[in-house]
C-alpha cells in the first residue's frame, strides 16, 4: 500500500540497551496512527527506523510497501519527516526555508509557488514570509517545519513529538491541521507524550520500555485496559491513603493521579463501602470519592502497572 | 545528481554565509593578518646587523675598514667600544650580534706585506643567522684584502692585477636575492590551506550540531548533491581569496609575477579543491565543529609550513621525512606557486604536480563523500 506502514518484531540495541524490543503493528490507510509513551520509550527510535534514519538490529518494516533497510533512499521520497528537535535553518527565513525544502524534494515552477502559498496559509505565516525563522515563536516554527516536511504531498508524515513545547492553542490548532490531512488521505504516524493528545488519535501503539503494551482505538484501549470498575479517590494525607487502600479487599490497584487515586475495584459499590471504612478507622479525611470512566492514563497506567512493579518503580 | 537540489543546496549555503559575517571575516581579514606576519615576521635576510667594534690601533687603515663595514646595508656599527670587556658585555647583554676587534699592529703588517688577523666574534644562538652573519664579514674582509693587495702591488710598479680565478655569478628567477620573493609565495600557499580546509571543516559538523541534519538527510538529497552544493559556494570564495593573497603578494611585497594567470586558476583550483575537500571530510567526520576546527588546522598548517619545503628544503630532509613531503599537497602546489611566480611560462614542469593534486582531490574526495552518511 502506498500510504501504510507495517513494522513486524521490529528490535533496535544500541549496545546492552534495547531501546524496541519486538515491536509489531500496522497503520491503515489515511489514518492518524499514535505513538504514545513517555520519554525515552523507543517512540523516536522507531520512527527513526521507518525514516530511514536508523538500521533496525532484527525485524522488519514496511513503509509506502518498501522494505526500511533495502530501499530506504525511495521511501524518503514518499514520506514527510518532522524530527523531534526543531530543524529547520533559523538563519534562513521563512520563504528561504520553503524554498530549500521545495528544491530538495524537486517540487519546482508553478507548483512549488502553489504549495508554498498554501504552507504559508496553513502556518499562518502569510505577510512574515521574510522573517528569519529564528524570530519566530514556537507554534509558527511547527506550522513551518510541517508544511516544509509535505511540500510534496508525501503519502504519509511522520512527526516525532511536534507539539512538545508550543502553548496549548498552537497545540490544538496543530491537531486540527493533523486531522486535514489526513481527511486528505494522508497517513499520520505521530508520536506524543501528552494522553490529551493522544485522544485525537484513530488508533494507538502504547509502547512503554521499548515494547509495545496495547493498539487499539482510545475507546477499546480505555474500555479493555482497565479489569473492573475505576474508582477516585481524594484524601489527605495521600501518602497514607495509598498504602491503606492497597490493603483493602477487592482493590486490584492503586495508583496517584495528580492529588487524588485512582482504583482498580471488582465492584464499585462493596468497594467504596470498605474503602471508606478503611479510611475512617485510619483516620484519614476523605474529601471525595466516586465512580470514574477510565482515562487513557488509567488505560495506560494499567497496562504498564505489571513492568513497573518488577522495576520497582512507584506510579506517578 | 538533480539540477533543483544541487541549486538548492547551493544557494541556502550562500544565504547562510552571508548571514554570517564570521565567515566573510575568515575569507578576507584572516589572510590578510596572516600574510603581514609572515611576509614581514618571516625574513631570512640579515641587514643592519649590529655591530660593535673595539679599534685596538685607530690608525688609518683600520678606521678605513671600519667605514666599508659602516656603508655596507648589511652592517650597522651600533657601538664603538673603548675595551675588550664592553665589547663581550655588548654581545652578551643581545645589543649587537658581530664583534670586531682590530689588532694594535694593523697599520705595520698591513705595510709589511705580512697577514694581520681581525677577531671577529658572533652570536651564534641562532645558527642561521650566525652563518649569514659570519659569510657578509668574510667577504667585507676579503674585499678589503683584494683593495690592499691591489695597492701593494701598484705601489711597486704593476699596473694592473687580476685575481687569477673569480666567480661570475648570475642569480636566476630571484635576481636581487630577496628572501621575501621566496618567502611571500609559500605564505600564499599556507593561507590557502589553512583557510581552505578551515572553511568546509564547520559546514557539516554545524548541521549535526544545530540538528538541522537530522531533517536534511531524511528528504531524498543524495551525499554526492550536498557535497557538491556546499563546496560550489566555498569553493568560489577560495578562488577569490587566493587572487586577494596573490595580490597582496605582487602589489604590497613587489613580488613579480612572470606566468599565466590561466596556469596559476588551474593549480590554485585543484589545490583548492583538495583544501576544501579535505575540510569537509573532517566535518562530516567528526560532526562537532570544535573538534573539525582543530583538526583541520593541526592537518594543515603545519605540514603545510614544515614539509612543504616552505621553512626547510627538502632535498635536505631525512628520508624518511622527506617521504612524508609526498603526502602533504601543500608541497605540490608550493613548488607550482614559485614555478609560476618567479620562473614564468612554460607547462612541462608544472604537470607531474598538476597531476599529484588532481590524484589528492580524486581520493580525498571520495573519502569525504564516503564519510557522509545519511544516518544517525
Amino acid at each position: 500500500m502506498e500510504n501504510s506502514v507495517l513494522v513486524r518484531d521490529l528490535v533496535k540495541r544500541f549496545g546492552s540497551f534495547t531501546a524496541v524490543d519486538r515491536v509489531s503493528f500496522e497503520t491503515q490507510p489515511g489514518e492518524v496512527f499514535g505513538f504514545l509513551g513517555p520519554n525515552g520509550s523507543g517512540k523516536s527510535t522507531t520512527i527513526r527506523i521507518l525514516c530511514g534514519l536508523l538500521h533496525p538490529t532484527s525485524g522488519h518494516a514496511e513503509v509506502a510497501g518498501l522494505d526500511v533497510t533495502r530501499s530506504a533512499e525511495l521511501i524518503r521520497r514518499r514520506i514527510g519527516y518532522m524530527s523531534q528537535k526543531f530543524s529547520l535553518y533559523n538563519d534562513l527565513t521563512v520563504i528561504e526555508n520553503l524554498r530549500f525544502y521545495g528544491g530538495l524534494y524537486d517540487v519546482v515552477g508553478r507548483q512549488l509557488e502553489d504549495r508554498i502559498e498554501w504552507a504559508l496559509t496553513m502556518a499562518g505565516l502569510v505577510g512574515r514570509e521574510n522573517s528569519l525563522t529564528a524570530t519566530l515563536s514556537g507554534g509558527w516554527k511547527q506550522r513551518l517545519a510541517l508544511g516544509c516536511a509535505v511540500l510534496h504531498r508525501p503519502p504519509i508524515i511522520f512527526l516525532d513529538e511536534p507539539t512538545s513545547g508550543v502553548d496549548p492553542v498552537s497545540r490544538r490548532r496543530f491537531w486540527e491541521l493533523i486531522q486535514e490531512l489526513s481527511a486528505d488521505g494522508v497517513t499520520v504516524f505521530v508520536t506524543t507524550h501528552y494522553m490529551d493528545e493522544a485522544e485525537y488519535c484513530n488508533r494507538l501503539a502504547l509502547i512503554y520500555r521499548g515494547r509495545l503494551v496495547a493498539l487499539g482505538t482510545p475507546t477499546e484501549l480505555k474500555r479493555g485496559s482497565v479489569n473492573g470498575e475505576l474508582l477516585m479517590i481524594e484524601a489527605s494525607p495521600l501518602g497514607r491513603a495509598l498504602e491503606v487502600v492497597k490493603t483493602v479487599e477487592g482493590v486490584r490497584d492503586a495508583a496517584v493521579f495528580g492529588n487524588a487515586l485512582h482504583l482498580v475495584v471488582a465492584d464499585g459499590d462493596a468497594a467504596m463501602k470498605a474503602v471508606r471504612a478503611a479510611m475512617d478507622s485510619d483516620g484519614i479525611q476523605v474529601r471525595r470519592l466516586d465512580r470514574i470512566r477510565p482515562s487513557l492514563e488509567d488505560a495506560f497506567v494499567a497496562l504498564t502497572s505489571g513492568d513497573r512493579e518488577k522495576n520497582g518503580a512507584v506510579a506517578a | 545528481m538533480k539540477l533543483n537540489r544541487l541549486i538548492a543546496i547551493t544557494r541556502k549555503e550562500i544565504v547562510q554565509i552571508w548571514r554570517d559575517p564570521r565567515s566573510l571575516l575568515i575569507v578576507f581579514l584572516m589572510p590578510a593578518m596572516l600574510m603581514a606576519l609572515m611576509g614581514y615576521g618571516i625574513s631570512l635576510d640579515q641587514k643592519n646587523v649590529p655591530t660593535c667594534v673595539f679599534d685596538r690601533e685607530g690608525s688609518q687603515q683600520s678606521q678605513d675598514l671600519l667605514k666599508q663595514f659602516q656603508a655596507s646595508p648589511y652592517f650597522r656599527i651600533a657601538m664603538v667600544s673603548g675595551d675588550y670587556a664592553s665589547l663581550v658585555q655588548a654581545i652578551n647583554d643581545g645589543k649587537c650580534s658581530l664583534g670586531l676587534v682590530i689588532p694594535n699592529d694593523f697599520a705595520e703588517q698591513l705595510h709589511k706585506g705580512g697577514t694581520v688577523d681581525v677577531q671577529g666574534i658572533v652570536d651564534a644562538t641562532d645558527d642561521n643567522t650566525a652563518n649569514l652573519i659570519f659569510g657578509y664579514a668574510d667577504a667585507m674582509i676579503a674585499g678589503y684584502s683584494a683593495d690592499v693587495q691591489l695597492e701593494y702591488f701598484q705601489s711597486r710598479g704593476h699596473t694592473t692585477v687580476n685575481p687569477p680565478v673569480s666567480v661570475q655569478a648570475r642569480t636566476w628567477f630571484n635576481e636581487d636575492l630577496d628572501s621575501s620573493n621566496f618567502i611571500v609565495p609559500g605564505v600564499v600557499v599556507i593561507v590557502m590551506a589553512v583557510i581552505g580546509t578551515f572553511l568546509t571543516s564547520l559546514t557539516v559538523a554545524r548541521e549535526w550540531e544545530r540538528g538541522t541534519m537530522e531533517q536534511l538527510i531524511s528528504t531524498p538529497v543524495t551525499p554526492l548533491e550536498v557535497t557538491v552544493g556546499k563546496l560550489i559556494p566555498y569553493f568560489v570564495l577560495g578562488l577569490v581569496d587566493t587572487a586577494f593573497c596573490e595580490a597582496i603578494a605582487v602589489l604590497w611585497f613587489q613580488v613579480p609575477f612572470r606566468g599565466g594567470i590561466a596556469m596559476m586558476v588551474v593549480a590554485s583550483a585543484l589545490f583548492l579543491a583538495v583544501v576544501l575537500l579535505l575540510g569537509y571530510w573532517i566535518s562530516a567526520a567528526t560532526k562537532s565543529q570544535l573538534a573539525a576546527s582543530q583538526f583541520s588546522l593541526v592537518l594543515t598548517f603545519l605540514p603545510a609550513f614544515l614539509l612543504s619545503g616552505f621553512a626547510f628544503p627538502i632535498d635536505q630532509m631525512p628520508v624518511a621525512v622527506q617521504a612524508i613531503t609526498y603526502l602533504t599537497p601543500a608541497r605540490y602546489y608550493l613548488s607550482l606557486v614559485k614555478i609560476i611566480f618567479l620562473k614564468g611560462p612554460g607547462l612541462g614542469p608544472l604537470i607531474p604536480q598538476l597531476f599529484a593534486l588532481a590524484l589528492f582531490a580524486t581520493i580525498i574526495g571520495r573519502m569525504a563523500l564516503r564519510s557522509f552518511r545519511k544516518t544517525l
